[in-house]
């Protein structure tokens, strides 16, 4: 169980409890590379065993699979804007009729503070030593609370099965030295596997890079080791602000505020009692 | 009702006005109906200690009742919620402080045990000594299981819940003993519900005293618990509760009256729960309810950072 419940944490596989262990490993997905073309969700799909989605269109531009849920573990978003018809100024690629597509292969963050683990009452999500957070299948009882406490709307329920599901950072291919099926399958890189320390360097220099060709949009998120959930374990590289790919733009996991919370819970169980006694006292009848 | 001012509808941007958050996979009315027993439950059996202290025993027998069932159909409607139920034991595999689901179940399993012996051992006469010594004990746990609840549901990313956790225990509290003391009244000859009554009373003013004051704080995330289907709820809720309250303290002596009051102030306890619930689900839905409220968080953060260099 994990000892820290907010802030700073650079070795969070050692708050977890394991003393000799991997480096943290994570994905850099770089938006601004990412052409649209779903190979990460089919490989996902494909290695994990992953149901169908639903094979319809939603009316969203290309976008069919809508979000991340129990049966879509990596979800490509596409975001159609209207920009000035001028040779390109952002140097992202335009079509003519001033009409740009922003693309995103969203993902579970595996956040340094993970709320869906923190509430899981029966410890099946765990840390694992790879830094990462993965749900343990033979051990959930589907009691649903980790879906409405995580800050990014990832892990959901799988109804006919009843209990939930996520990626798993290909936990089974990271144990046996593998990248990720999605990262491995993305033919842009856009999806970087590799140690968290070193895919932030690299994102540093990639949006260093973009800001002095004129890209000004350029912008990291969940790279921030001191943002509300610690830093995200698989962080981006947007051309816009965050909620227009879906993701919120601040966010912080609950257990951050459960000390505070827990008092006043106490506080109240005590006002409670205090009522009982005030009810006996009070006149005889 | 007073009148609300007309906000304009802020602007932000979202993904095809889809919501980011996943909104809770709980069901209705399992989970809102734990809540209103698990307050019924743990303010119950404190009662139920009182009326035995003070030679009640039409009260205490009521109020065992209330404390021995409400725990017996909420750990059946929390059992039913899950979606593996077979596997409901596996609550028990480890202790999270972190999750108030684990702490609460490890409330709740102890407390359903020493409600239902105290309640044996009232009905039947049996064992008498022990069977108080385990009305005692879930009367100690009582106050937990009232208001633990509220830190399950606050600790979320739900916007609507989250951002109201000070409030929200007393709400709960205010709610669990309005209810248990309606039981009370409901069941008890007047001349023993004194206590119930006044229990009753200083529940449904804090519930109506922290819902007010979780409201005029929330800002727009108080717009779930006034719009729609659980706004309707929640008015209706409190309309209900201070209505009956009122009964209670003007005619709470008289059988009849006693007795609606607190069927009312029961009912009033259970709408509270269903429409807090639906406020959440409602603010999980709608994105503007994550979006805006972090943006506001982010603007300010950094007109601090600017001012401080
Ligand atoms: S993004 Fe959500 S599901 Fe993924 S680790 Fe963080 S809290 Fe858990």
């Amino acid at each position: 169980m994990s000892n820290s419940l907010a802030g700073r944490l650079d070795d969070v596989a050692g708050d977890a409890g394991y003393h000799d262990h991997p480096p943290r490993m994570g994905f850099f997905t770089d938006t601004s590379i990412c052409i649209g073309c779903k190979a990460c969700e089919v490989a996902c799909k494909e290695w994990n065993q992953v149901p169908e989605d639903g094979i319809s269109l939603s009316g969203m531009s290309y976008d069919n699979s809508l979000m991340l849920g129990a049966d879509t573990w990596r979800h490509v978003a596409f975001v159609e804007k209207t920009v000035p018809t001028e040779p390109a100024i952002t140097g992202v690629d335009q079509a003519a009729d001033g009409l740009q597509w922003l693309m995103a292969s969203d993902v579970c963050k595996h956040c340094t503070h993970a709320a869906c683990l923190d509430v899981c009452p029966t410890g099946s999500l765990f840390r694992t030593e790879f830094g990462t957070v993965v749900v343990q299948e033979d051990i959930c009882n589907g009691c649903g609370y980790c879906v409405p406490a995580c800050p990014y709307g990832v892990i959901d329920q799988r109804e006919d099965d009843g209990r939930v599901f996520k990626c798993t950072l290909c936990y089974d291919r990271l144990s046996v030295g593998e990248e990720p099926a999605c990262a491995k399958a993305c033919p842009t890189d856009s999806i970087q596997f590799g140690e968290l320390s070193e895919l932030r360097q690299r994102a540093e220099h990639r949006v260093a890079e973009l800001h002095d060709k004129g890209v000004d949009v350029a912008r990291l998120y969940g790279q921030d080791p001191d943002d509300g959930v610690g830093g995200d374990g698989a962080f981006f590289l947007l051309l816009d602000d965050a909620e227009v790919y879906g993701l919120p733009p601040d966010p912080v996991v609950t257990t951050r505020d459960l000390p505070a919370m827990w008092r006043h819970v106490g506080m109240a169980a005590l006002g409670l009692v205090g009522a009982g006694i005030a009810a006996f006292i009070g006149r005889p009848r | 009702m007073r009148e609300q001012p007309l906000v304009p509808e802020p602007e932000f941007a979202s993904y095809y006005g889809r919501p980011i958050l996943k909104p809770p996979v709980w069901k209705q009315p399992d989970v809102p109906m734990y809540l209103f027993l698990g307050g019924l439950a743990g303010a119950s059996a404190l009662l139920a200690e009182g009326a035995a202290m003070s030679g009640r025993p039409a009260l205490e027998r009521v109020a065992r009742i209330g404390a021995a069932s409400g725990a017996a159909f909420g750990t059946v409607a929390l059992v039913h919620d899950l979606g593996r139920p077979e596997r409901f034991l596996n609550m028990l595999r480890v202790i999270k402080l972190t999750s108030p689901l684990s702490v609460g179940s490890w409330v709740l399993a102890p407390f359903s045990g020493l409600a239902t012996a105290a309640l044996a051992s009232n009905l039947t006469g049996r064992l008498p000594v022990l069977g108080r010594l385990a009305g005692l004990g879930a009367g100690a746990l009582g106050p937990a299981l009232a208001t633990y609840t509220a830190a399950l549901i606050t600790n979320t990313a739900v916007p609507a819940w989250h951002e109201a956790f000070q409030e929200m225990p007393w709400i709960f509290a205010g709610s669990g003993a309005s209810a248990a003391g309606g039981l009370g009244m409901l069941g008890a000859p007047v001349d023993q519900a004194g206590p119930a009554r006044r229990l009753a009373v200083i529940g449904a003013a804090l519930e109506l005293g922290g819902s007010e004051l979780a409201i005029r704080r929330l800002g727009m995330l108080a717009e779930p618990y006034r719009e729609g289907k659980p706004g309707m709820l929640m008015k209706t809720a409190r309309a209900l509760t201070a209505g009956s309250a009122a009964v209670a303290l003007l005619g709470g002596r008289s059988r009849v009256l006693s007795g609606l009051a607190g069927a009312g102030l029961l009912v009033s306890s259970a709408i509270t729960r269903f429409g807090i619930f639906g406020a959440g689900v409602a603010s999980a839905k709608d994105p503007k309810y994550t979006v805006v409220p972090q943006r506001e968080r982010l603007r300010r953060r950094e007109a601090v950072g600017a001012a401080q260099g």
